[in-house]
This record gives structure tokens, C-alpha cells and sequence, in this order.
């Protein structure tokens, strides 16, 4: 059994009249890259205010290491956090931005001097020592923050959207530095992002929040090609969302009628004819033109090529169909008139929300 | 955008004619053997030995610096921490302490003057220089408190965030994050005290007694029964002080402005 | 532990409130209260209510000292201004460290004393001073001119003094005047005098109100000059706050003028607030 590290009880957190996070319980377990992923205002940041002691909930309680930590100012945690805009003392050498939380705890010269050492070893900015943060390139800065967050050897290291401020090249190579560093070091990061591709190649764990509700945990497989509502589906990914009424269904297919008249099929067990559904398909699944297996009909109005990919776009009724298709696409022109089509399997079926 | 360097360099120099002409005739009469300040008619240091047996300057000038260093330190401590905890910390009536404090830096000396002298009688308290320290003290934390809270507002709120975070105290981030980013707003704080108080007049003029003349009172009585030379040479000796201090100072921004060039 | 975080929310904002209680709110709630008590003949004070002070206000010697020490306030701040721009945008047009070398030198004779200051325009102005010498050494003039014990030499005086709290502020809203911007108005075919008044004039207009009202204040009240440079025969609000606290001893009466004043300030700050101006700027000299 996994040892629980961080623990929401009954958690809500108000300001003023505004209900921010909403009765939520969480387990975090030791060692774990847990992230909170929402759009901004979701309450992800708020939840991490709390665990660091930032900020008290309104109600309910936050345990760490099975101790009661719900009061405790922030230096009785023993929990440290990375902020967005890194927060490094301007006027403090990088050595001393890291050997700040030691000599707040009055820990002897020499140790401290060998901890910063090893810091730096760990974060790979040997030589910097004397220099100032304004000094520094943003990625430097980042491992510093990193590194003054880390000394102090905390249960849990709190990160909140530590690469938001870095350009698309730094941060994809800060992810992988980030993830290794946790494996590495075995110490449980809670990490807040908006960023849902962050969030899918560095976590072992997704809590996807929405309006200060835990919307899906999962692990990021899981929450991608499993997720559990519309919301979650849209967030994680692009999806093609096609709806319609269950109209009839046997012992393998569930048969789903369009407003066109299209009847799509798909697997599932848990809804009841008359049931209104939609079915999620990922770009990556849409098929174009394959032969024998024409579900829907449709004309091609974009296509970008992005590299790695070509994306192609589909108008079919009023809605846009996105599809991807690896390498550069040499067979489909814009304007042509195409079937579309996917493995049933890839289907994913999801009960329809109202207004969506 | 093309300028005219004669009208502006002609414009330059007139004003620094305005400026230092009283200036220079001062220092001029400080080496001048006549007793009236009105001709030159011979070179000389004497008043400069003067000065050094002219008890009655000496003392007001003593009396100056000790309100000047006393009320710059006080007013720069108080000050300080006032613009952080009225940044920090909400409590009621804390807009009109807010506007309260404005008061002193709009509205004429005089009347600040005056109120602060009234409010001693009332009292009971004797002029001297308790009341004369008082009253700078009172005249000089708006500024200070402007001054800091110039650069409070540019600093970042997470820094204590950050300190509280690695487990400083709020004491040790207060002394070990905040006053260390706050030393520039400090500093011209604790400067623009410093110079007020040396030079004040219309507020020392109410609130100060008779055993705590400051060289501005002593000068002004002085000028009613007539000024010699060695209240020039005086003069002479300060401006050559501040001089100093201004070059070094200048010297410090200039060498600051040009690496900030390099970058 | 949240009585010990109380503890230093009392300890930090106990100073300034005590302060700004004792030494700004109680004083001037007082000269606001005797400002409508009656004085007797002894010096001292009646504790009535009357508006008689105000009423004596408008007596013609006292209408008379408003007036004049308002022109003289006024004319004081449009020659300020007068000195200042031009001044204030040769300096802009030099290169960075020129500018801070200059600004210093404005600097320098504030942090002497203003009294010696003022001793040293006497020593320029009497008639047997400086200036005269000179003119009638060269023969220009026969009589010496009256430079002093006059409305010039307080104008003088007070321009002297205030220059920069006119300067300092109107140097720091040029300052932010993009050079870009002057160079895009004169690309797009405005002269000087248009591109100082659709571009400069609107762009520094904060730092002018606000030095304007940094000279404007104190030309009210420093009795000192006017006594210095005015020979005694002239008086502006400042004399006569002075001389009905410390000589005539009508607390009340020079009580009742200081309110005024007060009321006058806090219309031009109203309107100083209305226009956008910041309270922080005032004191940022």
C-alpha cells in the first residue's frame, strides 16, 4: 500500500462570497508527480496556497505526513514551493538565495555550505555561485528556485506553473529535467499547470479541476483516452464531439442516431436506449477515405502541415472535423470531398451535458 | 529630433548664473579683510579662525546637526515600517490615517507651524529641543513614508511569500527580504529628511526655544543686526562638505548609468 | 501563535498612528476649534462659538494681505515655470550623464541654507550691493536701482527658493517623454512651438501641476523672505499668521486665517485629484 503524504479533508476555500474550492477530499502519495490541471480560476493554485500554508481553507482540513497541518504558518511546513515568477531574492547571490532556508533554520556555516554544494551539483549550476539572479537566464533561474526549494529537504515540493515564464524549447527540456530530477530524488512534486501536454508527459497522476471541483483523477493515460466527461475530453487533447440519441442496440453495438440521420456505432454497456450520448474521437483517429468504412461524408478546408503532422480539417454539417495524419500529407487537397471514418473502439462514449 | 544647442547651452548657463551667483558672492566675502561684506579689498583667512571662537554660530550649528541626525533617524525607522504596514495590514479608519498623512506636505509650513506650537502650550510642554526634534520628526515621516512606498510597490509579493515559505519568520523576512529591497526608498527617504531639517526655518521658528537656536534661526537673527564674514566662512566649509558628498554620489550613479549602457 | 502575528500588527502600526493622530489630527483640529473662539484682551481666548475671526477676514486691511500675498504666490509660480521649462528641456536634450551632472548642480545650493541664501541676494540687491556697484561703476545708471525692500526682491526671493520644486518634477515627467515620440511629431511635419504644445505640454502636464503646486504653497507662507527682502513694509499671509500668534497674540483671528488657507489648498488638491493627479507625486521631490 502507497504511502499517503499530503491529504484534503472536506476542503473548501472561500473569498468573500465566492466559493472557490468546493468540498474537495484528495490523497497524495510519497514520491508522486501529482498535477492539477485546469483553466485559470479553476482553484488550482489556491488548493497549492493551501498545502504550503499561504492560505487556510474556509472549511475543512489539510494533513501532511498524517499530521494536522490546516493552521500551521508556512515555515511549520515542511513543504516548499517553486513560484511562477520564481521569486529569487534580487539582492542575494545565487548562493545565498539557496542557502536561505538553512539559516532561517540555523543550521552550522559549514553544513550549509556543503548542502549548497550538492544543490548546485543537482541542478548543474556549479560556478554560479556568486552571481545575481538578474544575472541569470530564465532556465537559471528556474534551477535556482528549484535548487532553494529542494535544500531544505522538504516531504512534498510544491510547483506552481514553474515553467510558464520560459519560452517552448527551455520548458519542453525543463519538463523532462523536472521529471527526472523528481525520479531522481523520490520526493513527491504537486505541480500546477493550464498546460494540458505539460501535464500528460511529466505526471504519474492528472486531477483535472473544474469551477473548484475535481473533474477526473487519473493517471495521464487514463484521463486521455478514458476521459470521463465532455469537459475532460476537450481539455486533454482535441476531440470531435458528434452527437446523438441511442437508437438501438445489441449485444456487441450500440447504435447512435445523428441529427442527420447518420447512424454511427460504438461499444458501451452503461447507457439505456432513448439516452442522449456523444462520441468523442481524437484527430489522431479519424480516418480519411478508407476504403469499405464510410460513416460520415464531408469537404476538406484546411490543411496545415506542422512538421511532424498534417492536420486537415473537414466540414461535415456545421460542425469542424479535425484530423491528423503523420508526415506530410500528399493525398487529400482542400476542396476535395472526402468519407470519414474510425476504428469503433476509438469512440469514446460519453453521456451528452445540456447546453453542449 | 534636431535641437538648438546655443539657446539650450545660453539657457544652462543662465540659470546656473541664478543660481550660484549668491552662492559665489558668499564664498567670495569669506576671504575678504573688510568686516562689511560690500567691497573686496583683500585676500585673507581670518574669519575662517573666526568662526572657530564665534560660540554662538558653533552651538546653533551643533544644535542643527543633533536635530537633523536625531529626527532623520527616527522619522527614517518610523517611517519605513509605517509604509509597510499600511501596505500590509488593514484596519479601520486606515484610509483617513492614509490622507492624514498628506497633510504635512501640501499645506503651507506655517500653519503646521503653528498648530504643532499650539498643541504644546496646550500641553505644557517646554520649547527646547525635544519639541524642536518633535517637530521635524513630524514634518519629515510623510516623506519618508512616500519615499519607501515608491519602491514598496515595485517589490515583487512573493518574496516574502518566498521567505515565509523556506521558513523565515515574519520578523526575519521583514529584516532579512523586505528592509534590504527597500534600502533605495530608504535611503532618498532618510537623504530628503536629512535636508529638510537642516534648512528648515518657518517650523523651527515656532517650535524651538531659547536654549535651542539652529544655524537657520541663529542666520536669520544675524541678518536683522548684520552678518560678518565668518557666518560666510561657515557657509564656505558646508558647501565644500556637500560638494564632496555630491561628487562621490554623482560619480556612483554615472559609473551605475554606464554599466547599465553596456548591458 | 495569531496573538503573536497580532503582536506585530500592533507594534507596526502603532507609530504611525500615534503620530499621525498627535502630531497632524489633534494639533489641526485645534487651530480649527480657536479658530471660532473669541479672543480677549490679555492674549487670551474665550471659549465660544463665533464666526467673528472670518467675519474680520474680510476687513479691507486683510482683504488687502490676501491679495497681495496671492499675486505674489502666482507670480512667484508663472516665473518658476517660465525658468523651468526651457531649462528642464535644454537638459533633456543632453546625453544621460550630462543630465544627472546637472541635475546635481540644481541641487547643490538647496542643501545649503536658505537664510544665507537669502543673505547672499542682499549682499547682490541693496542699493550699495553688487549689482548697483556695478551698474554705476560702468556708468549705465547715475542712481542705484531699487532692487530690494520691494515686491521684486521678495519675487526674487521666492523664486530663488522655490525653483526646484518646479524644476524636480517637471524633469522627471520629461524624462518620460519618449524621444520617438518628439521625433514622429516633428516627422509628420510639426514645428517646436506645435510640438510643445500637443506633445510636451500634455505629456508633463502632471509634473507642472504638481510643481506648480509645490511652489504656490510655500510662496504663501515663508514669512521669512518676505521680511528679509521686503524691508518690513510688505506683508503676506505668512507675516500675519506669525505676528497674531507670536506678537498680537489673537490666536483665534490668526487661526481663523490659517483655516482659510486650508480650505483654499485642500480646493486646488480636490482639483489636482480631479485632473488625475497622484498624492504620492507631491512628495516625491
Amino acid at each position: 500500500m502507497k504511502k499517503v503524504i499530503v491529504k484534503l479533508e472536506n476542503f473548501s476555500k472561500k473569498f468573500g462570497e465566492k466559493e472557490i474550492i468546493k468540498d474537495i477530499n484528495l490523497e497524495i502519495y510519497e514520491g508522486e508527480f501529482l498535477t492539477f490541471l485546469g483553466s485559470s480560476g479553476c482553484g488550482k493554485t489556491t488548493i497549492l496556497r493551501s498545502i504550503s500554508g499561504l492560505d487556510t481553507p474556509s472549511s475543512g482540513k489539510v494533513y501532511i505526513d498524517g499530521e494536522d497541518v490546516t493552521n500551521f504558518e508556512p515555515p511549520q511546513r515542511q513543504v516548499n514551493t517553486i513560484f511562477q515568477n520564481y521569486a529569487l531574492f534580487p539582492l542575494m547571490t545565487v548562493e545565498k538565495n539557496i542557502a536561505f532556508g538553512l539559516k532561517m533554520k540555523k543550521v552550522p556555516k559549514e553544513e550549509i555550505q556543503k548542502r549548497v554544494t550538492k544543490m548546485l551539483d543537482l541542478v548543474h549550476l556549479n560556478g554560479y555561485e556568486k552571481r545575481k539572479p538578474k544575472e541569470l537566464s530564465g532556465g537559471e533561474q528556474q534551477r535556482v528556485s528549484i535548487a532553494r526549494g529542494l535544500i531544505n529537504n522538504p516531504k512534498v515540493l510544491l510547483l506552481d506553473e514553474p515553467l510558464s515564464a520560459l519560452d517552448l524549447k527551455l520548458r519542453k527540456k525543463m519538463q523532462l529535467e523536472l521529471k527526472q530530477l523528481q525520479r531522481k530524488l523520490g520526493i513527491t512534486f504537486i505541480y500546477v499547470t493550464h498546460d494540458q501536454e505539460e501535464a500528460l508527459s511529466m505526471s504519474d497522476r492528472i486531477v483535472v479541476l473544474k469551477d473548484g471541483r475535481i473533474e477526473q483523477i487519473g493517471t495521464p493515460v487514463e484521463v486521455y483516452e478514458n476521459p470521463k466527461s465532455l469537459y475532460v475530453a476537450d481539455f486533454l487533447g482535441e476531440a470531435n464531439v458528434f452527437k446523438g440519441k441511442i437508437t438501438d442496440r445489441n449485444n456487441k453495438y450500440t447504435l447512435v442516431t445523428m441529427q442527420d440521420g447518420s447512424v454511427l456505432k460504438c461499444y458501451e454497456k452503461q447507457f439505456n436506449l432513448e439516452d442522449m450520448v456523444s462520441l468523442v474521437v481524437r484527430p489522431e483517429n479519424i480516418k480519411i477515405n478508407v476504403k469499405n468504412k464510410a460513416f460520415l461524408r464531408g469537404k476538406i478546408v484546411e490543411q496545415v502541415y506542422d512538421g511532424a503532422f498534417t492536420k486537415i480539417h473537414i466540414k461535415y454539417e456545421k460542425q469542424i472535423v479535425k484530423s491528423m495524419i503523420s508526415g506530410n500529407d500528399k493525398l487529400h487537397q482542400v476542396g476535395d470531398e472526402v468519407t470519414i471514418s474510425w476504428d469503433i473502439e476509438d469512440a469514446i462514449v460519453l453521456r451528452s451535458e445540456d447546453g453542449e | 529630433m534636431k535641437h538648438n544647442k546655443k539657446l539650450d547651452n545660453f539657457c544652462l548657463i543662465l540659470v546656473m548664473i541664478f543660481l550660484f551667483l549668491p552662492i559665489f558672492v558668499l564664498i567670495l566675502f569669506s576671504f575678504n579683510t573688510s568686516r562689511l561684506n560690500i567691497v573686496f579689498e583683500g585676500f585673507t583667512f581670518h574669519w575662517y579662525k573666526d568662526l572657530f571662537s564665534n560660540r554662538m554660530l558653533l552651538d546653533s550649528l551643533g544644535n542643527t546637526l543633533i536635530v537633523a541626525v536625531i529626527s532623520t533617524l527616527i522619522s527614517t525607522i518610523v517611517g519605513t515600517i509605517s509604509a509597510y504596514a499600511l501596505k500590509k495590514y488593514d484596519f479601520p479608519f486606515k484610509n483617513f490615517i492614509n490622507e492624514l498623512l498628506y497633510i504635512p506636505v501640501v499645506i503651507p509650513e506655517i500653519v503646521l507651524g503653528i498648530s504643532l506650537l499650539c498643541i504644546y502650550t496646550v500641553l505644557k510642554f517646554e520649547l527646547g529641543m525635544m519639541t524642536l526634534i518633535l517637530s521635524h520628526i513630524s514634518f519629515s515621516i510623510p516623506f519618508v513614508i512616500i519615499s519607501v512606498r515608491s519602491v514598496l510597490e515595485q517589490m515583487d509579493p512573493n518574496l516574502e511569500q518566498a521567505a515565509s515559505d523556506l521558513g523565515a519568520s515574519k520578523l526575519k523576512t521583514f529584516f532579512y527580504i523586505v528592509i534590504p529591497s527597500l534600502m533605495p526608498g530608504i535611503f532618498s527617504g532618510a537623504q530628503l529628511a536629512f535636508t529638510l531639517s537642516l534648512d528648515d526655518v518657518v517650523i523651527s521658528y515656532f517650535t524651538a526655544g531659547p536654549d535651542s537656536n539652529t544655524l537657520p534661526l541663529q542666520i536669520y537673527s544675524m541678518i536683522k543686526t548684520g552678518v560678518t564674514p565668518d557666518v560666510n566662512a561657515l557657509i564656505t566649509i558646508m558647501l565644500l562638505i556637500i560638494f564632496l558628498v555630491l561628487c562621490v554620489s554623482m560619480v556612483i550613479n554615472i559609473r551605475n548609468l554606464n554599466k547599465g549602457e553596456l548591458k | 501563535m495569531a496573538s503573536k502575528k497580532r503582536i506585530i500588527k500592533v507594534v507596526f502600526l502603532l507609530p504611525v498612528i500615534v503620530y499621525s493622530i498627535f502630531l497632524i489630527f489633534l494639533p489641526l483640529l485645534y487651530i480649527f476649534t480657536i479658530s471660532f473662539y473669541k479672543s480677549d484682551s490679555y492674549g487670551g481666548m474665550i471659549h465660544t462659538i463665533t464666526f467673528e475671526n472670518y467675519w474680520e477676514l474680510f476687513d479691507a486691511v486683510y482683504v488687502k494681505i490676501f491679495l497681495q500675498s496671492f499675486i505674489i504666490a502666482i507670480i512667484t509660480t508663472i516665473i518658476c515655470v517660465l525658468i523651468a521649462y526651457p531649462f528642464v528641456l535644454a537638459v533633456s536634450h543632453k546625453k544621460k550623464q550630462t543630465q544627472q551632472v546637472l541635475m546635481t548642480m540644481v541641487m547643490v545650493p538647496f542643501l545649503t541654507n536658505s537664510l544665507i541664501r537669502m543673505y547672499g541676494w542682499i549682499v547682490l540687491l541693496r542699493k550699495s550691493g553688487i549689482i548697483n556697484s556695478l551698474l554705476t561703476g560702468l556708468s549705465i545708471i547715475d542712481e542705484p536701482l531699487p532692487l530690494m525692500y520691494n515686491n521684486l526682491g521678495i519675487v526674487i526671493g521666492m523664486v530663488y527658493t522655490l525653483l526646484p520644486f518646479m524644476i524636480l518634477p517637471l524633469y522627471s515627467s520629461v524624462s518620460t517623454i519618449e524621444n520617438s515620440l518628439l521625433e514622429a511629431s516633428s516627422d509628420l511635419g510639426a514645428n517646436k512651438i506645435k510640438t510643445f504644445f500637443h506633445i510636451i505640454l500634455p505629456q508633463t502636464f502632471p509634473g507642472l501641476f504638481n510643481g506648480a503646486l509645490m511652489v504656490f504653497t510655500p510662496a504663501l507662507g515663508y514669512f521669512f523672505i518676505v521680511d528679509i527682502l521686503g524691508g518690513g513694509k510688505i506683508m503676506i499671509l505668512g507675516n500675519l499668521i506669525k505676528n497674531q500668534f507670536l506678537t498680537a497674540r489673537n490666536w483665534p483671528l490668526g487661526a481663523a486665517i490659517s483655516v482659510t488657507i486650508l480650505l483654499i489648498i485642500t480646493i486646488v488638491i480636490l482639483v489636482y485629484r480631479k485632473l488625475g493627479g497622484k498624492m504620492d507625486d507631491l512628495g516625491g521631490v
